[in-house]
């Protein structure tokens, strides 16, 4: 046999042209990402931290560390996703009539499909992961999620989605066709090259994680309340949580099919979505936008959650309206799945069909509009208190509506015709994500990071990434208006009407800015953490909170409650405050825990290898890697001990330091 | 039961905040929600896997279509098959609440010597389909119906290795709670994959032989 | 507050009491599984209703029938279950089945009608 048949069975087609030694911009990227990651593996090893990380984080299946994995890893996938903003806006502020810019059409359509399957799947859905996972098993009472060790699972198999995406800047390439990636473009017959398939695979990989999480949550919030705790007394975040992970748990499985369909076309030479043969591209649109729309509610429902909370505690006040808020999201929850088509009323379904979702679509604004009324009543007469958290708030109400008129006037089907897929429906849906999503998520790292951690963040340098990402999101989108109005279409890397560019060059501007407000967080983490001490929070309730996590220490210890809460109330641990709640200090019982488990890691990883060498095709690889992901997770099942006690008197001693803490307080 | 918040009159009524007396939680309490919840969301993805048979069940691309590949008297006996292992698997579960290891470990053997006549009837009526030319690769029509069925079977077949497993692990363990929880959960993933087969012999083989 | 106690210990420990099935349950749903499949594939391989639509619904009726013996029957579905839980979960996935099912095919239907090629596009409905 020659040699190049074997190096094809052992490799595949991954061949040494995979890897981008020709572009200087992925070189010096990768020179950088490379001394990066060594100096941090050196720093861990000279410190001997890798024992310390595989016991307590990775093999962690307590849902604090988890949800603060999560939140790690929105962040570093936030500053890849925003180096191609950065590239893209650079390039269209400059590339005008002879210019050609520094971005080849080949990068360009990468850079905007990795920018877009970034920011969503491996950014906002990891932050309001991480958010859910961390505050709701606090807020309903409970010692950890329904299932932990799925819960530790479900994160690596996000986290490995990810990686491989990190993976496609290096060893081969990215897909070409945009984030949601439509055939026939995606086809194997337009894309042959292994883009495409980077992108299936990272985001089936990362879909069985997110399914997973969203039966875990909602199993969790129905079955694992504290006693008196009825659904109407839930907070309103969780119920935000619940109504998500229903969301998620009923519309990830259409995206599973639509994937796979999709890899059955381009593996096995099905014809779902191609040309002939009888296949229809466009019910790859109609499925991959049933699934669409459900998501972004899902990443907009635990936002809506947090801006509830913040804007209660903040005002001192309970919040308005707690009914109508539970039925406006509950309402959200299932209008959501009525208003799909309105992601494509120019692929010419005619207008009896387009009215009838631009109908629905106009109807699903009514609730969120009630939100609104809610918040601003919450904050009527209340003694409000400018911290951060409710800064965001309220640069969120004033933002987000005005995303969300943009986006009811994108409901009318004639005006979609002239909008659709210009520069207006990007500013759209910016402004709502990053108006709703992205402002929300700030609002809740630093209303809820004393709680993970013990110390409140710097508000000097919080407040220089607030002004410096409202300022900047502004500018950088408000001109995108402008010039979606005056035709301009998306996707695009040059253009020839020079009167155009000046709207560019201050989008670009706007950009810039954003980077000093990225810049100027990580300076604020960087500058609380020195600043611990002066910061530290003993109280475990540094904001006069109204809800059940703010009655543990900060941080929580690993069972949360020593003893289950009973509740009466809303707002339980107002209720507790107000009502003579004394914290017990004796009397302590042995708490029954989950046991730590590196399964899941091993699993996610082989998921990992598994993908990769079907990316490659690989086929020796991926056959070795799907029988052991299935070898261990069968082996795991027959571990039925996964539990153990943490001993009374250990019990006795966390909770008797915190007696201390409290005491030296007062 | 409940004890009163230390400090206060004893005559005052505080209310109860904390749960100091709590029993040990029944481990494995959310388990068989949670795999309900797990399969709903697995209906979804059949109910995709259906609406595009629905859409592009009539693309025969010049090719073969239900008529001419459908035996329906093939698909009866399958359809059998899979019906009976429901009720065997109905009368394990009944041995299982008896608490009766060796009737267990029998019913299901023979709720997957079924299941196993099932996956082999349809492996053989795939053979032959490709054998004579109808591929999934021929026209939409095909791909569809290969894959929706194809889904199924897999779901089939991942229900018997669970099946041995569980065996495996009866045998070792005995019906202790866990097992019996796992055998509850195995048992609705069996008759929903029995309810969604309800659909294709429905839609896909009788209404199929109609169009 | 001892019902509470209770409310959270009740809805996790005893769910199976309720939905054991019995020797006769399952042969109860068997038999009107068997009946149920018979039918069909014997209107179908008959064609003794004479019209395509006649048998398309009577299958039709006939699969959704069968489909709730087996919920009852072999899934021992009731409304009880997971205090309510499980039959509220199975009604909303029911309903977006029928949703994605109905909306592809209407969705579909149009664009297949206007979109395809060798069309008078002057005449788009």
């Amino acid at each position: 046999m020659s040699t190049d048949s074997l190096m094809k069975i052992a490799f595949g087609r991954l061949t040494l042209e995979a890897f981008p030694l020709h572009e200087p911009i992925l070189v010096a990227t990768f020179a950088g990402v490379a001394l990066g990651g060594a100096m941090l593996l050196g720093v861990i090893s000279y410190f001997r931290l890798w024992g310390y990380l595989w016991r307590e984080w990775f093999t962690t299946i307590d849902h604090k560390r988890i949800g603060i994995m999560y939140m790690i890893l929105g962040l570093v996938m936030l500053l890849r996703g925003f180096s191609d903003a950065l590239m893209m806006r650079l390039q269209q502020a400059v590339a005008f009539g002879g210019a050609e810019g520094f971005l080849p059409a080949d990068h360009y359509d990468q850079i905007f499909t990795a920018h877009g399957v970034i920011m969503i799947f491996f950014m906002a859905m990891p932050f309001i992961t991480g958010l859910m996972n961390f505050v709701v098993p606090l807020q309903i009472g409970a010692r950890d999620v329904s299932f932990p060790f799925l819960n530790n699972f479900s994160f690596w198999m996000t986290a490995m989605g990810a990686a491989l995406v990190m993976v496609s800047l290096f060893v081969g390439e990215f897909a070409r066709t945009g984030w949601l990636a439509y055939p026939p473009l995606s086809g194997i017959a337009y894309s042959p090259d292994v883009g495409v398939d980077y992108y299936i695979w990272a985001l089936q990989i990362a879909g069985v994680g997110t399914l997973l999480s969203g039966v875990n949550l909602i199993a969790t919030i129905v079955k694992l309340r504290a006693p008196g705790m009825t659904m109407m007394k839930m907070p309103i975040f969780t119920w935000t949580a619940l109504c998500t992970n229903v969301l998620i748990v009923a519309a990830f499985p259409i995206l599973t099919v639509t994937l796979a369909l999709l890899s059955l076309d381009r593996y096995v030479g099905t014809d779902f979505f191609t040309n002939d043969l009888g296949g229809n591209p466009m019910m790859y649109v109609n499925l991959i936008w049933i699934w669409g729309h459900p998501e972004v509610y899902i990443l907009i429902l635990p936002i809506f959650g947090v801006f509830s909370e913040v804007t209660a505690t903040f005002s001192g006040k309970r919040l308005f309206g707690y009914t109508s808020m539970v039925y406006a999201t509950v309402v959200i929850t299932i209008l959501s799945y009525l208003v799909w088509l309105h992601h494509f009323f120019t692929m010419g379904s005619g207008a009896s069909v387009n009215s009838f979702f631009g109908i629905t679509t106009m109807i699903i604004s009514i609730p969120t509009g009630a939100k609104m009324f809610n918040w601003l009543f919450t904050l009527y007469r209340g003694r409000i208190r400018f911290e951060l958290p409710m800064m965001w708030t309220l640069a969120f109400m004033l933002t987000f509506v005005i995303g969300g008129m943009t986006g009811v006037l994108l409901a009318v089907p004639p005006a979609d015709f002239v909008l659709h897929n210009s520069l207006f429906l990007v500013a759209h849906f910016h402004n709502v994500i990053i108006g709703g999503v992205v402002f929300g998520v700030f609002a809740g790292i630093s209303y809820w990071f004393p709680k993970a951690f013990g110390f409140r963040l710097d508000p000097f340098w919080g407040k220089m990434s607030f002004w410096f990402w409202v300022t900047g999101f502004y500018l950088a989108f408000m001109p995108l208006y402008v010039l979606g109005l005056m035709g301009v279409t998306r996707r695009l890397r040059h253009f020839e009407d020079p009167t155009l560019q000046v709207w560019f060059v201050i989008a670009a501007v706007g950009t810039a800015l954003i980077l000093l407000g990225i810049v100027s967080f990580l300076i604020q983490i960087y500058v609380s953490i020195r600043r611990r001490e002066a910061l530290r929070d003993r109280t475990g309730d540094p904001w006069g909170g109204r809800t059940l996590e703010w009655s543990t220490a900060s941080p929580p210890p690993e069972y949360n409650f020593a003893f289950t809460p009973v509740v009466h109330d809303n707002d339980a641990w107002w209720d507790m405050k107000h009502r003579g709640f004394r914290r017990p200090v004796a009397g302590f019982n042995a708490i029954l825990m989950p046991r730590n488990t590196g399964a899941g890691f091993i699993l996610a990883a082989l998921s990992a290898i598994f993908g990769f060498a079907m990316i490659w095709h690989i086929w020796w690889l991926a056959a070795l890697g799907l029988v052991a992901v299935l070898a261990v997770a069968i082996a795991h099942t027959f571990n039925y001990q996964r539990d153990f006690q943490i001993p009374a008197n250990e019990v006795e001693r966390t909770e008797a330091g915190r007696t201390r803490l409290l005491a030296a307080q007062a | 039961m409940a004890m009163t918040p230390t400090g206060g009159d004893a005559t005052t009524e505080l209310p109860v905040f904390c749960l100091t007396d709590e029993h040990e939680h029944a481990a494995g309490g959310s388990t068989l929600l949670g795999f309900w919840i797990y399969l709903m969301s697995d209906c979804l993805l059949f109910a995709a896997l259906f609406a595009t048979y629905g859409v592009l069940g009539g693309s025969y691309a010049a090719g073969p279509a239900p008529k001419d590949l459908f035996e329906l008297p093939l698909v009866a006996v399958n359809t059998s098959m899979l019906l009976l292992s429901s009720i065997t698997y109905g009368f394990a579960m009944l041995a299982t609440y008896k608490g009766r290891v060796g009737a267990t470990q029998g019913w299901l053997i023979i709720t997957a010597l079924f299941g196993l006549a099932f996956v082999g009837i349809e492996l053989y009526e795939f053979t032959h389909m490709i054998h004579d030319g109808a591929t999934p690769q021929r026209s939409a029509f095909l791909s569809a119906f290969f894959t929706l069925v194809g889904t199924h079977g897999l779901h089939v077949t991942v229900g018997l290795v669970w099946m041995v497993t569980l065996m495996l692990q009866v045998g070792q363990r005995g019906l202790i709670p866990e097992n019996v929880r796992r055998l509850a959960c195995l048992s609705l993933f069996w008759h929903f994959l029995d309810v969604i087969w309800i659909g294709v012999f429905t839609f896909v083989y009788l209404g199929g032989m109609l169009r | 507050m001892s019902d509470a106690v209770h409310g959270k210990h009740a809805a996790g420990g005893h769910a199976h009491s309720d939905s054991h099935g019995s020797l006769r349950s399952y042969l109860t749903g068997f038999i009107l599984s068997v009946i149920l499949t018979a039918i069909p594939f014997w209107l179908v391989m008959s064609g003794v209703l004479n019209s395509k639509v006649a048998t398309e619904l009577a299958i039709t009726t006939l699969a959704a029938v069968q489909i709730t013996v087996h919920m009852v029957y072999f899934l021992h579905m009731n409304t009880r279950s997971e205090d309510g839980w499980s039959i509220m979960a199975l009604v909303f996935t029911l309903i977006l089945v029928v949703i994605v099912l109905i909306g592809s095919l209407w969705i579909i239907y149009h664009l297949n009608a206007n979109m395809m090629p060798d069309r008078d596009m002057s005449q788009m409905p």
